[in-house]
């Protein structure tokens, strides 16, 4: 009732705000005002959330009211995709930031509070507000063990930072971006904070929010470069400047040397700000931290919608990435790279949660090569998939890790999906497994084949070489995420519940009652697994978004079908700016002019062992995937009695260090510590020094000299009072002298 | 002007008749006298004896030349000076009895508590 109240009310406000607004963009047509309320709904949310706090309400009303006013949301994101024919249109509120220092072009800064809608933005923010509606369901359950000022203010921080994720993906203009991009960063700060109690989660909560900071400098400098040279940060006009034009026109002839280097730089420039959000090499080290926050806040934010704003940000300045010949080729080796580095990491693993937010890296780096490769279909689609596979994935570890008490090691968890209460869990991770190894018809499947595919089409600086690790790396894939499968959810049922029991008393939350209807689970008490822990199975607000996702993972994969060429996603690709095909000959022709003799080896369409990569890369990468899926069946699964111990174990000696190594994350934490901490510390000791002897010696000495002054005189000062009229004497004495002088 | 007049007076050439270089002589040996008695006693009662042996000395002094010029401003200085001296006379008489109250001493070196 008070949100419906709350929407008539703000509707109408924001009513008044469209009317009074201009329409004075570029080229673009007005869209309708009530695109408005998919950012405003969500703020709505937070205002009621802290209403909630400040009322110190202790039921599960702010989680409703979230489930409210997203659902609403997700409703307008749909009424925004079905009103969209073609093209786009730009909504604006109201005019933000005005102000000129000149009348000439270029001295005159605006950006407007405003909104743009194409397909490209219609399909982000469908699956955005979409999975923040089902997460925030499953929220509602998973965090009841803090109903109260804590439940209000996780709900509070995930409605922010749905309000800025629908800003950075509907702004429209590049500081709407910004300002959706550091309200994302901070939502997350937030909610990887939010036990804010632990010190690891205030650590990585940090660790999260400087790593963002390093690419966000990238992304403020990009933007700033982008008004300097083109005059504008709206999309509108960016997209339809004669200066971008011109570009394009010089790509299409094959001149891309034309491009001026400031214009080449800009996309550099951005592609470092996405590197920071999507967690790419070189730094990606806070992602798999960041999983010290709540599982759904990990589900929504560090897998399936904020991390891909890096994608979103490259997908939206296409444009400006296609004219420049560094960045897409940067972003391939670094995506690549990415990619293969944190499958590496991923296998050698034992927390689940941290395996899947390596997988997350690893399957942003498949994004990212699928943006290089020029399919930035391919990348929108496995951006699409991985949204509902991964937050199934993550939701069904939390899942796990809310019933055992906050068990995550898959060492000591074994059978869970043959528990009495958790078959939907099991049936989903399955899901969710089959669709992230890339399993034959299912959703990442044909994702992933899109890029894999154009990896060895589009010629580049190494991406037949990329294309051959990226088909590694899908098989790396495969094993590690059954791995988790086959330890985890099925085999000889055994448990031992997590430490997370004495955490929540230390909370001061009185825990038996949400165990009190958990006894169901009895029978597969095990001794030596815990005295009086009984795991609790999901309840109904998590099983029914764990199966709403899982049949979404699946239903996903019919995405591909709708359509031709690439499917429903690559069309709502094509329709914005996003779109490759209409240069994709010519920037493969400059590709080529720009490595001489190389031409003639790769035709105009590249091959894959003498066939068309396109046809031959499903049977390719689901061959790869079946090696993987088996590597780990029979490693993990087949013989395995105990849950602490597999065939694995036998291989580990013959790796040597590599394997250490791998679980130890390559020492990549370490390096970095030693090449940036540590002499950051040293030299913040130097400066403490210098300050020290250099500065407060300064100080010190002009403290110094007036007491040095004084010293001297002080002994004059004696006290008694026959010096004083000695001295008085001796003066009265002197003058007559002195007169007497002067006047012989 | 002052030179003339110590030249003229300092030692007076008729015997029978007192001029303004013998009152000059008088308050000088009287201000030395004080001086001396200040630096060399110490006795606070009799320091404070002393200083006023100083200021009747500068008191006869300005009466001497009062007349010597036949203008009344000296004179009427000195009525201002006595009566100052008179309240600052009782005013340090006062000090000094609640000094001694304090130690059962007059020994102006007991006092040095505001060396340097």
């Amino acid at each position: 009732m008070l949100e419906t109240v709350g929407q008539g009310v703000l509707g109408g406000f924001t009513g008044l705000l469209a009317s009074l607004a201009s329409p004075q963009n570029g080229g673009a047509t007005v869209g309708p005002w009530w695109v408005i309320l998919i950012p405003l709904l969500p703020i709505v949310a937070v205002l009621m959330c802290t209403v909630c706090a400040i009322a110190r309400v202790r039921s599960k009303l702010p989680a409703f009211l979230t489930v409210v006013c997203l659902g609403a949301a997700f409703g307008l994101s749909l009424l925004m995709y079905l009103q969209l024919s073609g093209g786009e249109h730009v909504t604006v509120a109201y005019r933000w930031i005005d102000f000129a220092w000149g009348e000439g072009p270029g001295q005159r800064f605006t950006a407007d509070f405003g909104f743009y809608v194409d397909s490209l933005t219609c399909l982000w923010m469908l699956f955005v507000t979409g999975l923040a509606t089902l997460i925030a369901l499953y929220a509602s359950e998973y965090m009841s063990h803090d109903l109260g000022l804590g439940y209000c203010r996780f709900f509070a921080a995930f409605n922010l930072f749905v309000f800025s994720m629908a800003c950075l993906v509907m702004g429209s203009n590049l500081i709407m971006l910004y300002l959706g991009w550091e309200g994302v960063g901070l939502c997350s700060y937030l909610l990887i904070g939010y036990f804010y109690k632990k010190p690891s989660a205030v650590a990585a909560a940090k660790k999260a929010f400087i790593m963002n900071r390093i690419g966000d400098l990238g992304l403020a400098l990009g933007v700033m470069l982008t008004f300097v040279h083109f005059g504008t940060v709206d999309y509108a006009e960016l997209f339809a400047s004669e200066k971008l034009q011109g570009y394009t026109a010089a790509l299409k002839a094959g001149h891309i040397d034309q491009i001026p280097l400031v214009a080449q730089l800009i996309p550099v420039l951005l592609m470092i700000g996405a590197f920071g959000k999507s967690a790419q090499l070189p730094l990606y080290v806070w992602l798999p931290d960041a999983m010290e926050g709540p599982t759904p806040v990990s589900a929504l934010i560090h897998a399936a919608t904020m991390v891909t704003a890096g994608v979103y940000l490259i997908a939206r300045t296409y444009p400006l990435f296609l004219c420049s010949q560094y960045a897409l080729p940067i972003v391939a080796w670094v995506g690549v790279g990415t990619a293969l580095l944190s499958a590496t990491i991923a296998m050698a693993q034992f927390d689940i949660k941290r395996i899947m937010a390596y997988s997350t890296v690893s399957q942003l780096g498949f994004m990212f090569a699928g943006l290089a490769f020029l399919s930035s279909a391919g990348a929108a689609f496995h951006v699409f998939t991985h949204a509902f596979f991964k937050a199934t994935l993550f939701l069904c570890c939390g899942a796990v890790m809310h019933g055992f008490a906050g068990q995550l090691d898959l060492r000591k968890l074994s059978g869970v999906a043959y528990m009495k209460g958790w078959g939907i869990v099991g049936i989903a991770m399955l899901i969710g497994c089959l669709n992230l190894a890339g399993f034959p018809f299912s959703a990442g499947f044909f994702s992933k084949d899109m890029i894999l595919a154009e990896a060895f089409v589009t010629p580049g600086p190494g991406y037949t070489f990329l294309g051959w690790v990226l088909l590694l790396t899908a098989g790396l894939t495969a094993y590690y995420t059954f791995r988790v499968f086959f330890r985890v959810f099925i085999g000889p049922k055994y448990y031992e519940p997590g430490d997370e029991l004495h955490a929540h008393d230390d909370h001061g939350h009185d825990h038996a009652g949400d165990h009190a209807h958990s006894r169901t689970s009895h029978d597969t008490h095990e001794p030596g697994s815990g005295h009086e822990f009984h795991p609790h199975p999901p309840g109904i607000a998590i099983n029914l978004v764990l199966a709403i996702l899982a049949g979404l993972s699946v239903v996903a994969a019919g995405a591909y079908f709708i359509g031709d060429h690439g499917g429903w996603v690559a069309r709502l690709v094509h329709e914005s700016s996003a779109d490759t095909v209409h240069v994709h000959d010519a920037n493969t022709a400059a590709f080529l002019a720009g490595r001489g003799g190389h031409a003639s080896e790769h035709a105009a369409h590249g091959t894959f062992l003498g066939q068309d990569p396109h046809k031959i890369m499903y049977y390719v990468s689901a061959a790869i995937g079946f090696v993987g899926i088996a590597v780990a069946f029979v490693l993990h699964y087949l013989g395995r009695t105990t849950a602490a111990t597999s065939r694995a174990d036998k291989l580990l000696p013959t790796l040597g260090p590599i394997a250490t190594l791998a679980q130890r994350k390559w020492l990549v934490d370490e390096f970095y510590d030693f090449l940036i901490r540590k002499p950051l510390w040293v030299l913040s000791h130097i400066f403490h020094l210098i300050d020290r002897l250099l500065v407060d010696g300064l100080v010190n000495a002009l403290g110094f000299l007036p007491r040095m002054c004084g010293q001297s005189v002080r002994r004059t000062q004696s006290g008694v009072l026959h010096d004083y009229a000695v001295w008085m004497a001796g003066g009265v004495a002197a003058i007559a002298v002195f007169i007497w002088i002067i006047t012989l | 002007m002052i030179a003339t007049i110590l030249g003229q007076t300092a030692f007076p050439e008729a015997m029978g008749s007192l001029t303004l270089g013998h009152y000059l002589f008088v308050s000088g040996v009287m201000f030395a006298l004080g001086v001396i008695g200040f630096l060399t006693r110490r006795n606070l009662i009799i320091m404070f004896l002393c200083t006023e042996m100083m200021f009747q000395a500068a008191g006869i002094a300005l009466i001497a030349f009062s007349r010597f010029y036949l203008h009344h401003t000296g004179q009427s200085f000195v009525i201002f000076v006595l009566t100052v001296a008179a309240a600052e006379a009782a005013m340090a008489l006062a000090l000094v009895v609640l000094l001694f109250r304090r130690r059962e001493n007059l020994n102006a070196e007991e006092w040095a508590e505001l060396s340097g």
